[in-house]
């Protein structure tokens, strides 16, 4: 009986540190709200758009050359780096011998290792000087592009190292036995098959561009403007958080809060289509 | 059978042969390619990185800024931070995982939402964890720019990390196990104790080497958590300047701060790669333990 009772306490205490991880999210969606309410109530989500200018110390409050910063870095970026990524799960599983696959394989692994902060100084200091001499000034929506790509091509690339284990093998021996070659049974015959898990690849990538921070706000260039070529400096709605956290008081701060409010909505919803789709995946 | 129709449609078979060459070499070269951007990446960190490493370099504390002197005082930062962190989403995540796998049905609400939610919390990105630990943390507890608020933050942050390996550890432990345990009499509390955890330790220790990985990487969250004064923390109340935090200031506001930054950043990633190396060890042990057990 004794032994019962300590079982009921022990879950007991287990059922409270369940319940306070499960609570994370909503705190965080209870302080971003209770941070951006003010701004929400008195200025409003319009402003954002109408306002002439980003001057949050003279009350303007124009969001949207961040959300084209924001969105020109992911587009580039998931664009460039699908490709790469995808032909480099393509090249481990059919392409390379087992032992340069499996090293490839660990080489990438390093790579989605690597901090974001290491990659923004090594983009500062090699690629920027190197954009710079191309086409000045350097910092730039390139650089930010290049820089992201590097950066969620490990995401894409394992996913679909993934995905691609899971093609039966028969679908392969099919190939095989009507003569395909190896291009050809992965361009008709696996790409399709494995289609699923490639556009859950996409749609993680595209989350991990949209809220990286460090990177981009280390090569950027960070002007607020819409950019008018690669080469011009960009500012990102992360980058500007992280630039202007630091002195933001009032309705300047919860225009920020706002911002990250869009942030974690975007991504939520990414993750939430993923899962989707590979729920679909499990169950066809 | 259509799309091969297609296929023969758009590369008739003259082509086919050029075509395989073509994607041969293109697929290769991707791979070169890859494999020569971080071989790049890491033979500049090593090549200007190296020389400025030294015991010194570790033992002293930053002067002018940072551009001189060594890192004394933000390896111990960094090492409070990452207790801190660890110390809160240790008990809280292997909790956690054991009450979803071994005391909730599979398909409880309960279990679900926490699932649930914690996949949430795993797309959240760093920057709104900064927010938010400075909006709850820094204001709310009144915290202010602290170590403890910085580790705080980064708890909430590998939380979701921890409890995905713990789960997988605890499930890969087969049933037969838990069913032995019944069988002579072990409440469910004794046998997780003598049992389910120790045999689930390789999947425990992964867990907490990914998050710790994912602690010492992280800069955008600790900013506006744990601060960035760069002098020894004497309590976890004070600010403390964390190495991720520490590179990023050097690159972007102390000109002349390369040779420092770069160093650090070497020493960052070797210790990432130190960690990353002992997850495959483990996952090694892990393998081969579990085939025994079969």
């Amino acid at each position: 009986m004794f032994q019962w009772r300590s079982e009921v306490v022990f879950v007991g205490v287990l059922r409270g540190l369940a319940l306070l991880s499960g609570l994370i999210v909503l705190l965080i969606l209870f302080f971003l709200l209770q941070e951006s309410l003010s701004f929400l109530q008195t200025i409003g989500f319009l402003r954002f758009f109408k306002d002439p200018a980003w001057h949050p110390v003279s009350r303007e409050y124009n969001l949207l050359p961040m959300l084209w910063g924001s969105l020109l870095v992911t587009a580039g970026s998931v664009l460039l780096a699908t490709p790469l990524g995808i032909l480099s799960a393509v090249f481990c599983q059919y392409y390379a011998p087992a032992a340069i696959a499996q090293g490839y394989r660990r080489l990438i692994e390093l790579l989605a290792g690597i901090p974001s902060v290491v990659y923004g100084f090594w983009g500062l200091v090699v690629l920027v000087p190197l954009i710079g001499r191309l086409h000045p000034p350097g910092p730039s929506l390139l650089a930010g592009i290049l820089i992201l790509s590097i950066m969620i091509l490990p995401t894409i690339a394992l996913v679909a190292d993934a995905s691609f284990t899971a093609v039966p093998p028969e679908y392969l021996r099919g190939a095989a036995a009507l003569g395909l070659g190896r291009w050809a049974t992965v361009s008709g015959v696996v790409l399709p098959a494995a289609k699923a898990g490639l556009m859950t690849g996409v749609i993680l990538e595209t989350g991990r561009a949209i809220g990286e921070t460090m990177a981009v706000l280390m090569v950027c260039g960070n002007v607020v403007q819409v950019p008018e070529s690669l080469f011009a400096p960009v500012r990102t709605l992360t980058a500007n958080i992280a630039l202007e956290m630091a002195y933001a008081v009032g309705n300047h701060r919860a225009a920020l809060f706002v911002s990250g409010l869009v942030l974690m909505g975007l991504v939520v919803g990414l993750v939430a289509i993923a899962e989707v789709i590979h729920q679909e995946q499990i169950y066809d | 059978m259509t799309k091969l129709a297609v296929l023969n449609k758009v590369f008739p078979m003259r082509w086919r042969g050029s075509m395989e060459t073509f994607m041969t070499l293109l697929i290769w070269s991707v791979a070169c390619f890859v494999v020569g951007v971080l071989l790049w990446l890491l033979s500049d960190l090593i090549w200007h990185g190296m020389g400025q490493i030294s015991w010194t370099f570790l033992t002293t504390a930053p002067q002018k800024a940072g551009r001189a002197g060594g890192i004394a005082p933000i390896l111990v930062s960094t090492a409070l931070i990452v207790g801190v962190c660890l110390a809160t989403a240790i008990p809280l995540g292997v909790g956690t995982a054991i009450l979803l796998v071994e005391f909730s049905p599979q398909h409880s609400l309960f279990g679900r939402l926490v699932r649930l939610s914690l996949e949430v919390l795993a797309g959240v990105p760093s920057i709104v964890f900064g927010l938010f630990g400075n909006a709850f943390f820094s204001k709310t507890l009144g915290l202010g720019f602290s170590i403890l608020a910085g580790g705080l933050t980064l708890a909430c942050m590998v939380l979701p990390i921890l409890i995905r390996a713990t789960q997988e550890g605890l499930r890969a432990v087969p049933n037969d196990y838990r069913r032995s345990a019944a069988a002579l009499g072990l409440s469910r509390t004794a046998t997780l104790w003598v049992l389910l955890l120790p045999a689930a330790m390789p999947g425990l220790s992964v867990g907490i080497l990914l998050g710790l990985g994912r602690a010492i990487a992280e800069t955008a969250a600790l900013i506006f958590t744990s601060g960035s004064v760069d002098r020894m923390p004497e309590s976890l109340l004070d600010s403390g300047r964390a190495l991720s935090v520490h590179i990023f200031d050097l690159a972007m506001n102390i000109s002349g701060g390369e040779a420092n930054a770069y160093a650090s950043a070497l020493l960052l990633i070797l210790s990432l790669m130190v960690i990353n190396a002992i997850i495959s060890g483990l996952a090694h042990w892990f393998r081969d333990s579990r085939i025994q057990v079969i």
